[in-house]
This record gives C-alpha cells, structure tokens and sequence, in this order.
C-alpha cells in the first residue's frame, strides 16, 4: 500500500511577484471574512456562516495548480475557495447580503456560492455530497475528450461518510482527473477526528483506494501549492490524486458556536503557525517585500472590500415574483426542445 | 405495427437514445454484462461498449451523485437504479442535489439527468423490492416524475424526458415487464406535461398511473357489465400533475376515485383528492374516494401481497360506494 503513497518535491522559495500574489490572495480571504463577522453582527449577513480563517493557504496552494477549463467542488465553508478561483469579492459580497446581484442571486447566501464562468459548482452543505459531483464531472471530462481536472475540497468529517468511500472507489476504479483536496482541521463541528475514525491518518484510507495520496502542511502556502501542483500535473490526464491538507480553523464551527470543544492552547498552538505571518516572514527574509509594501497591499484589499460592501449594500431584493424562477429551467416556450 | 414487450419497448428507446445523441450514456448495476437486472438493457453493451453502458459498484449515492455531475459537465446520462426502495440510498443526491442545484446556484446549473428505476409489487419480492415510493419523490420541486404505464409510453418518454433541461425520474413498474402490446412503426415522443384519458366513460372517473392502470381499466369493464360508465385519467405524469385533466374529466363524471399503489397516508392519492375538492368539489356529487396499498410493509406470501395491494373488486366496491 505505501508504494501509492507519493512524495512532492519540496517547496522552494517562491519568484517574488508570485510569492506576492500568494500572499495577497490570502490577506484578501483573511480580510473579507474578518468584514463578514462585523456584517454579521450587524445583521447584514444571516444563516450560517462558516469562516476558514487559518485555512487560507489550502484554497490558494491548490488553485495555482489549476486552469480555467478545471473544475471546483467546494464545502459549505467555501469563501475562500470561491475568492482564489476568480469570483470577484462584489459578487461574493452581494451573495452574502442576498442581493439578486450575488453569484447565487441571493438564493445561496454563505453556503451556496456558485458561478459558471469559473466553473466553481458550490458550495455544497450536505458533508460529503460534493463528492459525487466532482466524480461526476471528472466523467464528463473523461468521455467528452476534455483535458481537465476537477478539484473537490472538503472536510476531515467527510471522511466518515459513505460518500466518501463510494467516490473514492470510483474515481480510482474508473481511473477519472480528481484531485481530492481533505481539508483536515481536526473537527467534524466540534467532534475531533480521533473520536470520530478509527483510523486518523487520512491519506491513508485513500490510499486503500489505491489512489496516490499523501498529506501536506495546509499552514504553508508554497508547500500546498507545489504539492497541488505535482498533483493536479498527474492528475491532468491520469487517475485520482488525494492530499491531506492539515490546517485548522482559528475561529469557531460557525457563528453559533461556542467553541467549547477545543482547548484555547491549542487554538494558541495552531495561531502561531499562522500561514499569513509565515509567508510574510519568509518574503521579508528573501527580500521580495519591500519597505511599506505590506501596508500598501492592505489598503489595496481594505479598499477591495470597503468597494464590495458598498456594492452589496446598494444591491438590490430580487422582486417576490421571481420566487418560483428557477425551481425548473425557464423555456421561451412551454414544451419545446433545447 | 410489430408486437413488443413493454422492457423490449424500454430497451428499444435506450438504444435509440444512445445512437442518436453521443452525450448520452447508460450507468447503473449490472446494465451491461449481466444485461440490467431485469434484462431491459441485455444487448446494449454490445452495441454501444462499455463506456456508454457502464456497469456500476453497489454505491448508489456515488454513481446517481456521478450521474449529476455528468449532467452538469455537459453529458445527458441515464441512471438506471435496481429498484425504488434501493434510490432510497441516493436521496441525498436526489433530493439535495439534483433537485435543488439550479435553484440554488441562481438559475446557473441545470441537471440534465434521467434516472430509471423499477417499482411495485405483485411479484413476491416481500418488504425491500416492492414499495411503490414514486409518491415520495413527487413532493421535491425541481424534479419531474413520470409513470409509463403502456408499451408507448415506455417506448416514448425516454427522449424528450432526455431533452428536459431538469432531472427526471422516470418509474418503470416492475409487472408491466412482460406485457405485450402492438408499437407503431413512427410511435413519436410522449408530451410529458399531460395526463391521458385511456377510457372514455360517463359516470365515475378512475384517476391511476403506472401498475394501477390495467387495474383500473379491468374494473372499468367490469363496471361496464353493471352498466356503469367508467373514465380512465392516466396520470403519466406524477410531478408536474395535469390537474386540467383531471377537473374536465371529473367535471364531466361528478365521481372521483383514486387508484394508487403507493400507501393511503401521505400519498399522491391524498394529493390528487385534495385538488380535486379544491377546484372541483361543487361539481361532486358523492366524497372522493381512494384505493390504495394496505399500510403493512409488503408481504412475501402470494394471498397477503394480493390482499395488500388493490385490486379490480376493491376498485368496483369503491365505485358502488359512491353511489355509482
């Protein structure tokens, strides 16, 4: 079985524009979401909402990796992922705000965040369900010729799931382009994953599947981004991949947990290996940031989602009459054949 | 005209489909070595090869969940699961994905998917295979769910149920196999939207679908020898209804009762009633009535499945209960 388990090449210190746009990439998540928890105790956003904040360095890592013509199957907690495919922070935004100017038009909110022209398939809420799809969509690649990959996040509580299982087997069985990117941060809500699986080492149990698979620092960008990379190159035109990004989650569940599952040391444990403040060191070290340069991209993204709030603000209800549109495809007429 | 089963009738539109639009494939357990599990697909693979007829793990939340995603990377998969009381397995797909990604991504993401699956009873196959669960999936927005209940029908939904942008869930009863019947030569699709009246009668209206249909048209002729004038409504469509057809033929009749395979609470049956009271009650002359599966999982033993399920006399005392 360990013959399946492969090793990245290491990563190594990053060209300074691109170590840059990492780092940005992930200083736009990290303020976008910080902005969400004032909207929401402003009562602008409501429902769930699930931050990944501390998780920034696996939705980044694993998009370099990708082209325009791949695919994402993204969790419930997908803000990140949705901003490091391409969405613009307006519609993300506006989403939130359920304005019919979001991605989902407001039918999403947090959880549902879609958008075709990234060819991003949610924002998926049901643990494990996005699974399929991306087995799913790998197919349709597959037998329509395509050249592409679909990369599907999702949680280390997935994993208990049949679905998980299920895909797992297909995707090798049928030897399909997924990338299977396991957000590991310990908890399933608030059940650690060593009360919850008899076996805690992830990668392995998708190595059972024979899928090649082994696991990633989640809190260093480069390293999941030159893991994803060497991936997503096997991936493209060959068989499942799995990596086990091994991260954690800085805030609660959602906005309704007390949080009273985790110890607050080891919550310290886990902030001091932030992946933002290690990037910068790491840059600072190489000489790629300059003097005030951090600060400049801060009021950059500052501006970024002072403009997106503002643009979801003056966003506008969809009217009640369209509450039916959209429950089945619209047809200019009834009966026809696309 | 040429004489076919209602499964040759099944296995003639898979084909058909598969040769005409590339997009299309077959998946589920056993569709392609074995020839389906009831045989509708034997002879597929052999013509179409095993990427189009794809045999299928027992995982059906995986390969229905693959299926969506099919649908959503631009393919028209068929999704063929053994029997409905197994799709339970892939509710989760069904119900929170197929049904609900288009209205959830905002109108972006349509799925394109037919899903087959057998139902019913009346052939001893107890508690696990016979369930007639149809009327579950009626209550989710965002699918369509269709009975065939003819040698037509069977050979004439498959297509356009393939060009509905939206999932479909198209529900073969598993006694109507082996029937027999006569298929024109240029039988076309079926218009999806519509129920059919497969009796014209005067003096009570049977309202059915799928297994229930031949039950209803034997009462029917069994009322005729009472001098009783019987309409048969097949609703061939079980989501979206043709209410229209319904009211005009009970309209017409004054006397309702609902023929229904599916148990009596929570049913399809109870959904049909309460439309026909809401539009239809000032032109009733007697309550609506219903005949549907006794409430018991179902029984192995021939004389209980029998007792279980309606059958013609139940139908024919339902009639005279109203007075017919």
């Amino acid at each position: 079985m360990t013959n399946t388990i492969a090793t990245p090449s290491g990563a190594s210190p990053p060209e300074p524009a691109h170590g840059l746009h990492l780092l940005r990439e992930m200083m736009r998540i990290r303020r976008f979401e910080e902005r969400c928890v004032e909207l929401y105790s402003d009562m602008r956003i409501r429902g769930f909402l699930h931050l990944g904040i501390g998780e920034e360095a696996c939705a980044v890592g694993v998009m370099q990796g990708l082209d325009d013509g791949d695919a994402v199957v993204a969790t419930y907690r997908e803000h990140g992922h949705a901003l490091a495919r391409g969405m613009t922070m307006r519609s993300a935004m506006a989403e939130l705000e359920g304005k019919v100017e979001g991605c989902s038009r407001g039918r999403g909110g947090s959880m549902h965040l879609f958008d075709k022209a990234t060819r991003f398939f949610g924002g998926n809420a049901i643990v494990g369900g996005g699974l399929p799809l991306a087995v799913g969509l790998a197919l349709a690649d597959r037998m329509q010729g395509l050249n592409h990959v679909t990369a599907c996040f999702f949680g280390d509580g997935a994993v208990a799931e049949g679905e998980f299982h299920e895909s797992m087997n297909l995707a090798a069985l049928w030897h399909l382009p997924v990338l299977f990117c396991c957000e590991n941060n310990l908890y399933a809500m608030g059940t650690a994953l060593d009360r919850s699986e008899s076996e805690t080492d992830l990668a392995l149990k998708a190595a059972s599947y024979r899928v090649p698979a082994w696991d990633v620092d989640g809190m260093d960008v480069m390293a999941v981004e030159a893991a994803a990379r060497t991936a997503t190159e096997a991936v493209r035109g060959g068989g499942p991949h799995f990596l086990e990004l091994r991260t954690y989650r800085f805030r609660a569940h959602s906005m309704y947990d007390p949080d009273r599952y985790r110890d607050k040391a080891e919550i310290e444990g886990w902030r001091h290996r932030d992946p933002i403040p290690h990037l910068v060191e790491q840059l600072t070290t190489a000489g790629s940031l300059g003097e005030g340069e951090l600060e400049q991209i801060e009021r950059e993204i500052d501006a970024e989602v002072d403009d997106a709030i503002a643009f979801a603000d003056a966003g506008t209800l969809e009217p009640v009459e369209d509450l039916e549109r959209f429950v089945v495809t619209e047809r200019p007429v009834p009966g026809a054949v696309p | 005209m040429s004489t076919v089963t209602y499964r040759e009738a099944l296995r003639m539109a898979l084909a058909d489909a598969l040769r005409r639009d590339e997009r299309v494939f077959l998946m589920g357990e056993d569709v392609g070595q074995y020839g389906g599990c009831y045989a509708v697909s034997l002879g597929l693979l052999e013509e179409f090869g095993p990427e189009r007829v794809r045999d299928t793990p027992l995982s059906e939340s995986g390969f229905v969940g693959a299926g969506i995603g099919a649908a959503l990377g631009g393919m028209r998969p068929i999704v063929e699961i053994m029997t409905v009381n197994f799709s339970l397995l892939a509710l989760d797909q069904i119900v929170n994905n197929a049904a609900t990604l288009l209205y959830m991504s905002g109108g972006q993401f349509n799925v394109p998917i037919v899903i087959r699956m057998t139902t019913g009873a009346g052939r001893q196959l107890g508690a696990q295979h016979s369930h007639s669960l149809e009327g579950w999936y009626t209550h989710i927005p965002g699918i369509r769910v269709l009975a065939p209940a003819t040698i037509e029908d069977a050979r004439g939904m498959l297509w356009p149920a393939l060009c509905d942008p939206d999932p479909v869930l198209l529900f073969e009863h598993g006694a109507l196999y082996n029937i027999e019947g006569e298929l024109a030569d240029d039988d076309g699709p079926v218009d999806l939207d519509s129920a059919i009246v497969r009796r014209d009668g005067s003096d009570v209206t049977l309202v059915t679908y799928g297994g229930m249909l031949r039950v209803a048209l034997d009462a029917a002729d069994a009322l005729a020898a009472e001098g009783v004038s019987a309409e048969v409504v097949d609703l061939r469509s079980l989501r979206p209804l043709d209410t229209a057809t319904i009211i005009s033929s009970v309209v017409h009749t004054h006397r309702a009762v609902v023929v229904d395979e599916g148990w009596r609470t929570g049913s399809l049956s109870a959904e049909v009633s309460a439309r026909i009271v809401e539009e239809a009650f000032y032109d009733l002359d007697a309550p609506v009535g219903r005949v549907c599966t006794a409430e018991v999982p179902m029984p192995y033993a021939k004389h209980l499945e029998d007792e279980a399920t309606p059958q013609v006399r139940d139908v024919v005392v339902a009639v005279h209960a109203l007075g017919a």
